[in-house]
């Protein structure tokens, strides 16, 4: 192996050193090899001399105790992370309740529109039932020909009430997908 | 050999190293190595604890058209050699002291 190779690979097997130490360390190899050189050695010589790349690897690794000092600096954005939420619950949790309550008053609004349209369509139909029944009873009763325009009265709320029926479902069914569609693209974007 | 105990003994020898001369990164390995064989990682990591610990000093000076790094002993790093002189003979006492028991023993 030439210096340079080892030199390059022994940088590689530390990526999770600070640079600067990297670079020193690498510099102190490479006068190690150089002065061995200078005693005389071949370039192949000197290098394996000074060690197999692994093995330094490894032992850099272990000395530097990076592990421990890792898991020091997790807890300690956590505490600081967990006072940080502590402090900012006035703002977060208001904001979080408004937030809430906004997308619940969007889904109302909506299903609003579609709970008016089958009230529409609930009193054609029950006009459509008035209408005919006491038209055939004032037609009987009283005065026919009035009783008669009642009945055809309740006739054309029966017949809208049919034409609203299909339009309050194609409504309702255009909502349900739209509100799936929001929801589930939301979803993505959060696991995104 | 007890890790405390090595480290320490590392530090010493090192620091024993440099201590006539500035000294260089191989040339204290090769002092070192009849007495202590040590890698060049681990030596790495001596300088720089006792580059920390203010008990020697670096300068980079050339060798051969290179750099090379040139360690230099500070008077805290000739204190740590007196220290640890002064515990070794209190240890060495007592280590007589420990042993004479078994001589007189082996007379008897």
């Amino acid at each position: 192996m030439t210096k340079l190779k080892f030199l390059l690979s022994l940088r590689d097997r530390l990526p999770d050193l600070p640079p600067e130490d990297v670079e020193e360390r690498l510099g102190f190899y490479s006068e190690m090899i150089e002065d061995r050189m200078e005693e005389g050695l071949s370039e192949e010589e000197a290098v394996a001399a000074v060690g197999s790349v692994d093995e330094i690897a490894a032992q850099i690794i272990s000395e530097t105790s990076l592990p421990p000092k890792k898991a020091k600096a997790k807890r300690q954005l956590k505490v600081w992370e967990i006072v940080l939420l502590a402090l900012g619950s006035p703002i977060w949790l208001s904001l979080l309740v408004a937030a809430f309550a906004v997308i619940v008053s969007i889904f109302a609004a909506v299903w609003a529109v579609i709970i008016c349209l089958w009230a529409v369509f609930a009193s054609l139909v029950a006009c459509a039932f008035a209408g005919v029944v006491s038209g055939i009873i004032l037609t009987f009763v009283s005065h026919a020909i009035a009783g008669v325009a009642m009945i055809a009265a309740g006739l054309i709320c029966a017949g809208l009430s049919i034409f609203l029926f299909y339009g309050c479902k194609a409504a309702t069914v255009g909502t349900a997908w739209l509100v799936k569609t929001a929801v589930s693209s939301i979803r993505k974007e959060k696991n995104v | 050999m007890d890790i405390q105990l090595k480290r320490g003994l590392l530090d010493v020898c090192v620091l024993a190293a440099i201590k006539g001369k500035d000294s260089y990164g191989y040339q204290i390995i090769k002092d070192m190595k009849p007495y202590l064989a040590l890698s060049e990682s681990t030596l790495y990591t001596i300088l720089k604890r006792l580059e920390t610990a203010n008990m020697l000093t670096v300068r980079t000076a050339e060798h051969g058209g290179r750099l090379r790094k040139y360690y230099h002993i500070t008077n805290l790093g000739l204190e740590r050699i007196e220290d640890f002189k002064n515990k070794w003979k209190e240890l060495l006492s007592i280590y007589r002291f420990v042993t004479k028991e078994d001589d007189r023993h082996d007379q008897t």
